[in-house]
């Protein structure tokens, strides 16, 4: 059988294949430069990035729980001048598509730091953080209300060219409102889910385990959460939808495609193993052609209900 | 580089301490006193993360297979604290484990004229002994070396066959002076005169006397710290420390993994 076809469009980016980073999981690409072949991934997301450098919260900041992490890094981050000074050189000599993501406090920082990024001729696409559960702002204010949400993505469409993937939380009641929100206000694609709100306690201190008292789980524990909400905002709005929360394998990723995900985005397993999107990709392929199935745009989807 | 390791031996060298001897490219013979590797005990999803260890040692030593030539390795001295260090010790000769390594920066051995004072507290001994045996090369050494009871003072017959002056303190008096291995240090610097240079790894009280101790007599003092990561190599910003600088509006945060693990005690806040 020939090589299946494992290349996708995610807002008119072309993918080789559907394996790509999450944010705040594979820094900017370079570190992970000398454990996998950055030419056999999909895209690379880099650390969510704001105006200003950020400090991030205090320490401790992450915790092993079964079967995922806590995390609460509060979005330490080098800021966007920086990132065009040390970051981009790196990122400039791999053929790789590169989406940047990026938050603010407020709509008028969305749309200044957008704004920026547009200039930059070797980022491919944004994606909007409104979704982390770390920090007041830089987020989840506008991450839980679909009015906001419209706000900060319209504000960012009427400055960007760039095409606009939304980052959405979990840490809502209807995340098909928040959605339909994102649709109306034209983003391009939406990914999902961030980070669930959880927190862990220390009994022999009697203290929260992180110092910010809670943080964002992720792992294989949030599987079955991501893929029912993959699976409700597939169905319910147009745009393309790109599967994140604890895929650690080829087979988990095409669970999420069979849930109506066009693409995947590979976080904490890059911390288990640093080769793991690449892996990931492979174990996809495999699979292909083991099933005989020719495209992966063939399986977007079907899920058989 | 990342690679697939055999044990060795994995033995109790003091109750709930342990030396895990691993197998290793040559690669590792390269590994600088003070870098860590990230160890993939178990395959699966529980533990999640890699675990953290210093490298204790590297080596070769002739396999008992016919035929076969030396061997590399390297070895992990590590205390039992938690789930992964369990498995780790429930480790048997001919298990595997995957490696991530050598990482992080290591420590800087400076002047080979300047006397060497290792200062370790507990597990801290981990990156001291290695970096011992590079130093008595070049350099007069001495080890202080302290623990809670004696069953937590490790390796002194080491340290003393690298033909080292090893002083040794516990909290309760059961091995060597009764106290704190810090005033044996003080007690011991003031005496002494020429250029030297400080090592410490161990508890972070335990290195915030031994940088204050240090500043005070103008002495360099490389630290080497421990902490929480996820992932080894600067991703994922969990491991990070408050540098000297550090305010909230110009934050100084390094991190551990990779701008570490061994720090100039004067570049961080000890606050």
């Amino acid at each position: 059988m020939r090589k299946p076809d494992l290349s996708v469009k995610i807002a008119g980016i072309a993918l080789r294949n559907p394996v790509m980073t999450a944010s705040g999981t594979f820094g900017y690409g370079e570190e992970f430069a000398e454990y996998l072949d950055l030419e056999k991934i999909g895209a690379i997301v880099t650390k969510g990035l704001s105006l200003r450098p950020r400090a991030g919260n205090p320490m401790p900041r992450i915790l092993e729980t079964p079967g995922g992490m806590l995390n609460a890094i509060g979005l330490q981050n080098v800021g966007i001048e920086a990132f065009l000074e040390k970051k981009v050189p790196f990122l400039r000599t791999i053929r790789t598509p590169v989406i940047v993501n990026f938050f603010g406090n407020t709509v008028e920082e969305y749309a200044a730091l957008a704004e920026r990024i547009d200039t930059i001729p070797e980022v491919a696409g944004v994606e909007i953080n409104i979704s982390c559960p770390n920090v007041r702002h830089g987020g989840i204010v506008f991450g839980t209300d679909p009015k906001a949400a419209w706000s900060v993505v319209r504000a960012v469409r009427d400055v960007t060219i760039k095409p606009i993937i939304v980052k959405l939380s979990p840490n809502v009641t209807d995340i098909v409102e928040m959605a339909q929100a994102c649709a109306e206000a034209d983003a391009d694609a939406l990914s999902l889910i961030n980070t669930i709100t959880g927190m862990a306690v220390d009994l022999k201190s009697r203290r929260p385990a992180l110092a910010n008292i809670t943080g964002g789980l992720s792992g294989p524990a949030v599987k079955p959460i991501a893929l029912r909400m993959v699976w409700q905002v597939a169905r319910a709005v147009k745009l393309p939808v790109i599967g994140i929360g604890g895929i650690t394998s080829g087979t988990d990723a095409l669970e999420f495609i069979l849930a109506g995900a066009t693409a995947v985005q590979v976080g904490t397993a890059n911390f288990m193993s640093p080769g793991a999107s690449q892996r990931i990709a492979e174990e996809m392929e495999k699979w292909l052609r083991e099933n005989g199935v020719a495209d992966v745009k063939e399986l977007i989807g079907t899920l058989r209900v | 580089m990342q690679f697939k390791s055999m044990v060795v031996f994995n033995v109790e060298i003091s109750p709930g301490y342990r030396r895990v001897r691993l197998t290793a490219p040559r690669a590792m013979l390269e590994a600088r006193p003070g870098q860590f590797v990230m160890l993939r005990v178990r395959e699966g999803i529980d533990p999640l993360l890699r675990r953290p260890f210093c490298v204790f040692d590297t080596g070769t030593f002739s396999p008992e297979y016919p035929g076969t030539p030396r061997q590399h390795y390297f070895d992990v001295l590590y205390r039992v604290v938690g789930k992964g260090t369990a498995i780790l010790a429930a480790l048997h000769e001919k298990d595997y484990v995957d490696v991530l390594a050598p990482l992080g920066n290591g420590f800087d051995p400076g002047d080979p004229r300047e006397e060497k004072i290792l200062v370790g507290g507990g597990i801290g001994l981990a990156p001291l002994y290695y970096l011992a045996r590079e130093l008595v090369r070049k350099s007069r050494v001495t080890a202080f070396i302290g623990g809670r009871r004696k069953e937590d003072v490790l390796c002194v017959t080491e340290f003393e066959q690298l033909g080292i002056d090893t002083y040794v303190a516990t909290d309760d008096g059961t091995l060597g002076t009764r106290g704190l291995v810090t005033e044996v240090l003080e007690e011991n610097l003031s005496g002494g005169e020429g250029s030297r240079a400080v090592f410490a790894c161990g508890p972070e009280p335990m290195l915030k006397v031994v940088a204050d101790i240090c500043r005070r007599n103008g002495i360099r003092c490389q630290v080497s710290l421990e902490a929480h990561m996820a992932c080894g190599m600067g991703a994922c910003l969990g491991c990070v420390v408050k540098g000297e600088s550090h305010t909230e509006a110009a934050p100084d945060y390094r991190c551990v993994c990779k701008e570490g693990p061994v720090f100039n005690a004067d570049e961080l806040s000890w606050e």
